[in-house]
């Protein structure tokens, strides 16, 4: 069947623009950055935010306390030794009369230095490693990974007794330790990603428009990449924590009179039937520690993965 | 037109991918292009069509060395660019750009409108310095119907045309002389479809360069090319004046993929009885002998089984059938 339109209709049927039809280019959503909009799904997680409160409250404690309570963390007081939780000593004192407070908090100056430190660390090595054998593939892929295979196939352990016994015992050598087999699963990361986005359209517009190649890997792959690689260092700052913790604990981290949270907890080892509240502080320090890095990593990979909300 | 006027050439262009190759199986060789030769003139748009999966799109990033071709010649502006590489290539890259088929991917997220159409003109150093950038930047804006405050704007917050015009925007920035249009409509609504290709049509008016308009909807590409070029199984089957080809297709394929063209007029649609293409395109991986219509073609006979017909010129159109010769 034919419409005939008369030219009646047609005058109704194709009426002018609107003033505020014209205006249809217009945007009203407020402009928000990739992070801005991650901050504000962050937020919303409670439990995440009450971990990223707590770790900054402990940063900022050992950074301050150290400097301004009048005990220091070797100074002994022998006529003070196990002394319960008191006023002076809000966490009491060990066996040799040192406060705890203080020796908890310098060794969370430690803890949290080694756990960021070792997770910078990898995170250079990782994403460069990661970003290159993903974007250029092929054979060199092939050499660099199975080359990163052989270093993670023997066991870590080996590695930190090997630098201890060659470098002694400091917080250069335990950063070493962690850090010789610690980025290969940031690089695995790193290259998956890169593999699966560099097929994506706007890396090759950056090929035709005639970008280099160092300009498409950092500018348009690893930058995309960054939500995995945030989580990827989250995750590893507690992994970082804990081995310092354990080479401590074990007697090869931290030479003395230096503490640590893996060396007081191996002091308190000895006195555990004794006085049982001294093994209580640095275990606490440990697992609120680990535990809360792992609630901000959770909480980061939901706010920064638009899939996972 | 003389040969002074062939922005591009292409000469029996041949890409291939490789699938398998494992420890007990052969590497299967897949030809997306087999053996492709065609010239685009200046100032002119050449349509391509085929089915999905016929090598169109591969031509396409053959042509901007996205791939590596396997066989044939690439001659841009009479100079040989096959294995260009260093300065020449950048240079290259300068005069041929590519709109990509999805405008949602193809918009790198993380950069706002501004850091994204001032990207090419940074890597090939094009104005003094970056508020000169800018001011470009504005203007290509301007000139692809959006809003100068739109450079800080981030790409999910365009919708699907308006990112396409950015993508546009994009390639205008470095004065191309040729672009290749990878299927940029058909990831559009009907509507935005028609102001792209407006948009597309009127930036050619205006600096006279030339277009690859690579694309599966035959309406569409007719309004836009003047001359198209149809394709099938990595190999051009037919190509001509865009208005003759649309009106009197002359190869088998041409006349059963223009019938498949719906007609937006119910009684029309019915009287123009429409011959659909029997069976499926043959997998690239295990072509046909012959030509690669043989297996689907009504008028398919023993010679078109054992031999590939090649591209002949036929009133003023070239055609790869032995029905024709």
């Amino acid at each position: 069947m034919n419409q005939t339109v008369t030219s009646e209709q047609g005058r109704n049927l194709f009426a002018p623009l609107s003033e505020d039809e014209k205006n249809n280019e217009f945007i009203a959503v407020e402009s928000k950055t990739y992070l801005q909009d991650a901050w504000a799904h962050f937020r919303k997680n409670k439990l995440a935010l009450i971990s990223l409160y707590f770790l900054l409250f402990m940063l900022l404690l050992a950074i301050f306390v150290p400097i301004f309570s009048p005990y220091s963390y070797y100074e002994q007081d022998l006529t003070m030794t196990n002394v319960l939780p008191c006023a002076a000593h809000p966490l009491g004192t060990d066996k040799f009369g040192r406060d705890i407070f203080v020796r908890i908090m310098y060794g969370a100056r430690i803890s949290l230095a080694v756990g960021f430190a070792a997770a910078f660390i990898n995170l250079f090595i990782g994403v460069i490693y990661g970003g290159v054998c993903g974007y250029f593939g092929g054979r060199l892929d092939m050499v660099l990974m199975r080359f990163a295979d052989i270093i993670y196939s023997i066991p870590s352990m080996l590695y930190v007794i090997m630098v201890m016994l060659v470098f002694g015992s400091n917080i250069f050598s335990v950063l070493l330790a962690i850090s010789v087999s610690g980025w290969i699963g940031m690089a695995r990361q790193v290259r998956t990603q890169v593999l699966s986005l560099k097929e994506r359209e706007y890396a090759q517009a950056a090929r035709v428009m005639g970008a280099g190649h160092w300009r498409i890997l950092f500018q348009h792959l690893i930058s995309n990449s960054i939500g995995p690689i945030l989580v990827n260092m989250t995750l590893m700052v507690p992994e970082a924590i804990f081995t310092e913790a354990f080479l401590a604990f074990v007697g090869i981290g931290i030479s003395i009179p230096q503490s640590s949270w893996g060396s007081m907890a191996n002091e308190a080892r000895s006195l555990l039937q004794s006085h049982p509240i001294q093994m209580l502080w640095p275990v606490l320090a440990i697992s609120l520690t680990m535990l809360s890095l792992n609630f901000i990593g959770d909480g980061l990979n939901e706010a920064l993965d638009p899939r996972k909300r | 037109m003389n040969t002074a006027d062939v922005i591009l050439k292409v000469e029996d262009l041949k890409t291939y991918f490789y699938a398998g190759g494992g420890l007990f199986s052969q590497k299967k060789v897949i030809k997306a292009v087999d053996g492709v030769s065609l010239e685009i003139f200046r100032g002119e748009t050449l349509g391509l069509v085929g089915e999905s999966g016929c090598g169109k799109s591969t031509l396409g990033r053959t042509i901007v060395k996205l791939y590596e071709p396997a066989g044939g010649k690439i001659y841009f502006d009479g100079q040989d660019v096959t294995a260009l590489q260093g300065p020449k290539l950048k240079q290259f890259r300068k005069d041929v750009q590519m709109i990509f088929q999805d405008p949602y991917a193809s918009l790198d997220p993380r950069m706002t409108i501004g850091e994204i159409l001032k990207e090419p003109m940074t890597i090939h150093e094009l104005y003094q310095n970056d508020a000169q950038r800018e001011q470009r930047a504005v203007e290509l804006l301007r000139i692809v119907g959006l809003k100068p405050d739109h450079i800080r704007r981030y790409p999910h917050e365009f919708s699907g045309g308006q990112r396409q015009r950015i993508s546009i925007a994009r390639t205008l920035a470095l004065d191309p002389k040729f672009i290749i249009c990878d299927e940029p409509i058909s990831a559009l609504d009907v509507s935005i479809q028609a102001q792209i290709i407006n948009l597309l049509k009127q930036i050619q008016e205006e600096s006279g360069l030339s277009y690859l308009f690579v694309a599966h909807d035959l309406s569409m590409v007719k309004h836009i090319s003047n001359r198209i070029a149809v394709m099938y199984l990595g190999h051009i089957m037919e190509i001509g004046d865009s208005h003759e080809l649309y009106l009197h297709p002359m190869h088998p394929y041409s006349i059963a993929l223009l019938s498949a063209v719906p007609i937006p007029d119910p009684v029309e649609g019915k009287q123009k009885h429409p011959e659909p293409i029997a069976g499926e395109l043959p997998s690239p991986l295990n072509p046909p002998m012959g030509c690669p219509f043989s297996t689907r073609c009504p008028y398919a006979d023993d010679r078109c089984k054992r031999e590939m017909p090649a591209l002949k010129e036929k009133n003023g159109r070239m055609i790869a059938c032995f029905r024709v010769e």
